[in-house]
Formats: C-alpha cells, structure tokens, sequence
C-alpha cells in the first residue's frame, strides 16, 4: 500500500511536469499555426496599412523594438553590470545586503507601475510621447535583473585567480575588471542577453511612453512603435486582418526573444555546467 | 573611513627600488593603489545606489502623484465600490477584489503544478531528463504577457467556453462561485492565463529550495524504511517549508502585477461578483486601460493611487518572499539560480 502511493504519487508529480510542458508546446504551436502562413517578406519590410485594407507588415514595429530596446540596454546595462560588480566586489556588508535585497523587490516590480512613473518624469514634462521614455521604463526594468545576474557571474570565478593578482601586485580595482570581470564575461553577456529578452517583449510599460506609432519612424524623440505594442493594439481591435496580423507578429515576437534566451543559457551551460 | 575592505587587500610587495626604505615609502605607495582602488569603489558604489534611490523615488513619486486622490477620498477609496469620472467619484474596491482573486485562482491552479514540477525534476526524474524539463517549464516564463493574452482571447477562452465552463456549471452550478452566463472574459480565464504564466516562477525557486535540502535528510528518511514518496513527504517538504512558500508568494507577487495577458482576458468590468465566470478587473488592468483616457486631474490622481496600491503590495509581498528563500536557500554558494 505505501509502495503504491509512493508510485501513485511520483506518477501525478511526473503528470504535473509533463502539463507545465505541454503548455508550453501548445502554446507555441498555436504561435506557429496561426502565425507562420501570414509571415512573408512584405511583412518584414511594409508598414501596417489603414484599417480595413489586407496586407501590410511590421517594419516599423520590428524597427522600433530594436531602438527602444537598444537604448534601454544602453542606459540599463552599463549600471546593472557596475551594481552587479559592487554586490559581488563590496556586497557583503549592509549596503551590499539592502542592494541586494531591493534588487530582488524591484524585480517583481509591475511593469506597468514603472510604465506610470516613467511617463511622470519622461512624458508630462515635455508634452509628449517618446521612444526614449519607453526606453527609460525599460532601462529600470532591466538594472535589478542585470545587477543580480552579474553579481552570480562574477561569484563564480575561482577566488584563487583574484588572489593571484593581488598577490602579483595588481591593484584592486584592475584585479576585478581585467581579471574578474573578464574571467567572467561570458557569462555576463549572457545574463546582459537573457535581461535584454525579457525586456524585449514588454508591453505595459510602453504604452504611456513610446505609446505606439503606426509609421515608420526612427526618431526617438517621438511616439515610437513596438512589437509587443502592436500585437495589443490588433489583438484588441475588431478586424479579423488585425487578428491573422497580430499572430504573426507575436510569432516574430517569440522567435526574437527565444532566440535570444535560448543562445543565452546554451552559452551559460557551456561554460558553468551545471552537472545534476 | 572606507579604507579597509572586507577581505582586507594584500599589501603589494615593494617594488624593488633603490632608495633606502624606510617605515613611510610603503605607506605612501599603498596609499597610491588605495586612491584608485577608492575611485573604482566609489563609482560601482554610486552605480549601486541607483537602485534604493530608485525604489524610493518610484515610491514618492507615485505618493506624490496620487496625493490628491488620497486627500479627497481617504481610506474609503479602498472599500467603495464607486468608479465614475464624470461625477468624479472613486472607489478601487472592485479592481482589489479582483487583482486578489484572479491571483488566487491562479494561485489553486498553480502551486500544485509547479511544486509538481520542482518535486518531480529534483526526486524522481531519471537525470537525463532533470535539464530540459527545467529549461523548458522556464522557457514559459520567457513568453511575453502580451502573447500570453494573445493566447488567451484566441485559444483559451474558446477552449473555456466549449470544454471546460459547461461541465463546471453542471457539477458546481449551484455554488456562488459559477453562477451567470459564461461569456468569455472573466476572472476565470484570467486566473488560468496568471497560472500559467507564474508556474515557472514558483517551480524555479522551489526546484532550488529542494536542492538546497541535504541529501542526508532524504538518506535518513529512507534508511528507516521510508518510500520514496515519504521520503519527500515527511523530510524534504517539511526541511524546504519556509522556502517553498516563499516561493509560492514571489507567484503571488507575480500574479498581482500581471498587466497585458490580464488586461486581454479579464473582461475589465467595475463590479464585484464572486462568480468566477463574471469579467472582474484588476488594478494593473485599470491602470493599462484608462491612464490614456484619464483627462482630468483628479481621474489621473487615482489612477495613481491605484497604482501606488498595488506598488506597496507588490514590494511587502516580494520582501516577505524574498526574505523566507534566503532563509532557506541563501547558503548555497551561488545564491539565487532563478532568472
């Protein structure tokens, strides 16, 4: 009898696991069913046409996210890595704890609340939508990420190198950029890549700040489109054109950020396998 | 002040210079190095402070912006039930009840599945597959909301509709909690789409509580006899307790300030209804739907103060989570494994 309970239950544990999997394949071969016949080449190089009319692409949008999330990484990034490098480098005192610990707050942050706070300090003062306020929004999104992903990185090189330099001499801060860090920046670049995709497929904090933008534009001082934007804007409309387009573009969508968070952890498993 | 460091740095080794040295020189070119190395942790330390000046910032400023709102309806905003801009009356009390009980249903769905899962990839699972189960439940995490909500009004609200509400009303029809025409939009089908979205949030984080519990926990249970099962059951669980419901509220956090796959599927409807099969509305919902369309002071004011509502939430939420994982999982050496 407990035997049985014992496999009763390791089967619906398993059964567990294979539901959580099985959401993910169903939902991406709906991506797949309902997306792929609609991706051309006039869908990566037209923009969306008026309401009513078939056809037209997301160039914009697919311009637009490369743009906004480019400069967020640009503003994010270089504060993330430095905040990561103190938590690993200083952190173990108070400061280090109180950093640490509202990096991990902030993460569970709601988009949206940062989306509402960027347009407070980014938008009503200039008067209007800006591909950059949506950057900015991002850019906060991304430090506690990138922060504590780099902090891991860099605890995982051998304390031994970092002793060695000391011991040759090298000052402090040139031990941990040119052997730390370095030793470690395939792994930050990585956890760079897999923050970079996380942000990548935002949408509330975007929708007060690059607001959406049916032409092609590349201008960041104004509205700008996304495709996460994009996809909410057809998914929400009433054409059945939207709805075949918003699909495809949630399909272009997924690729761009599996794509990345795939190659990103492939890489991290190259180098720091995780043998269990 | 700052001049001594944690782990106290290994004097350099004095250049072999001609001079005669004396008691001072090696001071003075340690002070040398010190200068720079000061320079380098004064930057990272002020790259570091972005973020408490940012959590305060966010803080007083939705504060700020949410001021008027507060003065003018007090504490009866979080209990009335009133939304209306042109009288310009507020009331968030339908959007709390809904963020709290489309993230309990999502919670029901969602804690034994991904517990399911982290038990499963780190007991029972042949090793081989241990990897990519874990890489593809997080893989569902890597989904944007947006596509989830996608998702959500083309596939799973018409599943919900065809399959799942009619057999649900014929067994549970009489209970207040399935009562009304299912239309679609509902707290039902938002509570499945929070679900799922949050499952590889809690499965990562409990996959690395049970990591963290000692093997011999699991040899002791089984040394007196115990099955596999009990093992689990009357050791490990109970070992990783603090952890896994640490785990299980970062969900919860997760759950309330899911924006756009909700906004898509909840029916954004300022009522409170205990049925399940009724649209409700979030706070994050609000805030997407009407901050563009709030034209006037006071409506943008309250919007705010949702919005600050739900950032306190979320952030005592998120402290109180991440507070009971350190407990548990902060002496592994790498710390927290979950993206």
């Amino acid at each position: 009898m407990r035997h049985l309970t014992s496999r009763l239950m390791t089967a619906i544990v398993a059964l567990m696991a294979f539901t959580a999997v099985l959401a993910l394949v169903l939902i991406l071969g709906d991506l797949i069913a309902k997306g792929a016949s609609s991706i051309d080449w006039a869908f990566f190089t037209k923009s969306p046409v008026p309401a009513g009319e078939t056809g037209g692409g997301v160039a914009n949008a697919i311009v637009g996210t490369g743009l906004v999330v480019g400069m967020a990484a640009l503003i994010g990034l270089p504060i993330g890595i430095g905040a990561g490098l103190f938590l690993a480098e200083y952190g173990s005192g108070r400061l280090g704890f109180l950093v640490r610990f509202i990096a991990d707050v902030m993460n569970g942050t709601p988009s949206i609340v940062i989306g509402i706070f960027a347009w407070t300090w980014m938008v009503k003062p200039v008067g209007r939508f800006s591909g950059l306020a949506g950057s900015a929004a991002l850019a906060i999104l991304m430090i506690p990420m990138i922060a504590r992903t780099t902090e891991e990185m860099v605890r995982l090189v051998p304390h031994s190198l970092r002793e060695a330099a000391l011991a040759l001499g090298y000052p402090r801060w040139r031990t941990s950029l040119r052997i730390v860090a370095r030793t470690a920046l395939g792994g930050i670049v990585t956890g760079c890549l897999v923050g970079v995709a996380r942000v990548a497929g935002e949408t509330a904090p975007l929708l007060f700040t690059a607001l959406g933008n049916l032409n092609f534009s590349t201008d960041v001082r104004h509205p700008m489109q996304t495709l996460s934007l994009q996809i909410y804007v057809y998914a929400t409309g009433p054409f059945e054109e939207w709805h075949r387009l918003a699909w495809a573009a949630a399909l272009v969508l997924m690729s761009l950020v599996l794509i990345l968070a795939v190659v990103a952890r492939w890489a991290t498993r190259q180098r720091y396998g995780r043998g269990r | 002040m700052t001049t001594l460091p944690i782990e106290p740095v290994p004097a350099p080794p004095s250049p072999p210079s001609i001079e005669t040295p004396s008691a001072e020189p090696r001071w003075t070119s340690l002070r040398g190095v010190n200068a720079s190395d000061r320079v380098y942790k004064t930057i990272l330390t002020g790259l570091a402070l972005a973020l408490p000046l940012l959590i305060v910032a966010l803080f007083l400023q939705l504060f700020v912006s949410a001021l008027p709102a507060i003065r003018r309806f007090g504490f009866s905003f979080l209990w009335t039930s009133t939304w209306d801009p042109v009288a310009e009356i507020y009331g968030a009390a339908p959007m709390i009840f809904g963020t709290l009980a489309s993230s309990f249903i999502a919670l029901l769905i969602a804690v034994p599945l991904a517990l399911g899962v982290a038990i499963f990839i780190t007991e029972f699972a042949p090793r081989w597959v241990r990897q990519p189960v874990a890489f593809l439940v997080e893989l569902l995490a890597a989904i944007p909301s947006v596509v989830y909500g996608l998702w959500g009004v083309f596939v799973l609200i018409p599943f919900l509709r065809s399959y799942v509400v009619p057999p649900l009303k014929a067994v549970f029809g009489w209970t207040p909690f399935f009562q009304g025409v299912f239309y679609g939009n509902s707290l039902l089908a938002g509570g499945i789409i929070l679900a799922i979205m949050i499952v590889p949030y809690i499965a990562a984080v409990s996959r690395e509580v049970l990591l963290a519990v000692p093997a011999s926990q699991r040899e002791a249970a089984l040394g007196m006899g115990a099955t596999r099962w009990e093992a689990v059951w009357t050791a490990v669980l109970p070992y990783g307790r603090a952890g896994l419901i640490g785990a299980i509220i970062l969900g919860l956090g997760r759950a309330l300030g899911e924006t756009m796959a909700v906004t898509l599927v909840i029916g954004n409807r300022h009522d409170i209804s205990l049925s399940a099969l009724q649209p409700a509305y979030t706070m994050a919902a609000a805030i997407a739907n009407e901050f563009s369309e709030a034209t006037t002071n006071m409506y943008l004011s309250a919007l705010f103060e949702v919005g600050l509502i739900l950032f306190v939430i979320t952030v005592v939420v998120n402290a109180f989570a991440r507070l009971l994982i350190w407990r548990v999982a902060r002496g592994t050496a790498v710390g927290s494994k979950a993206l």
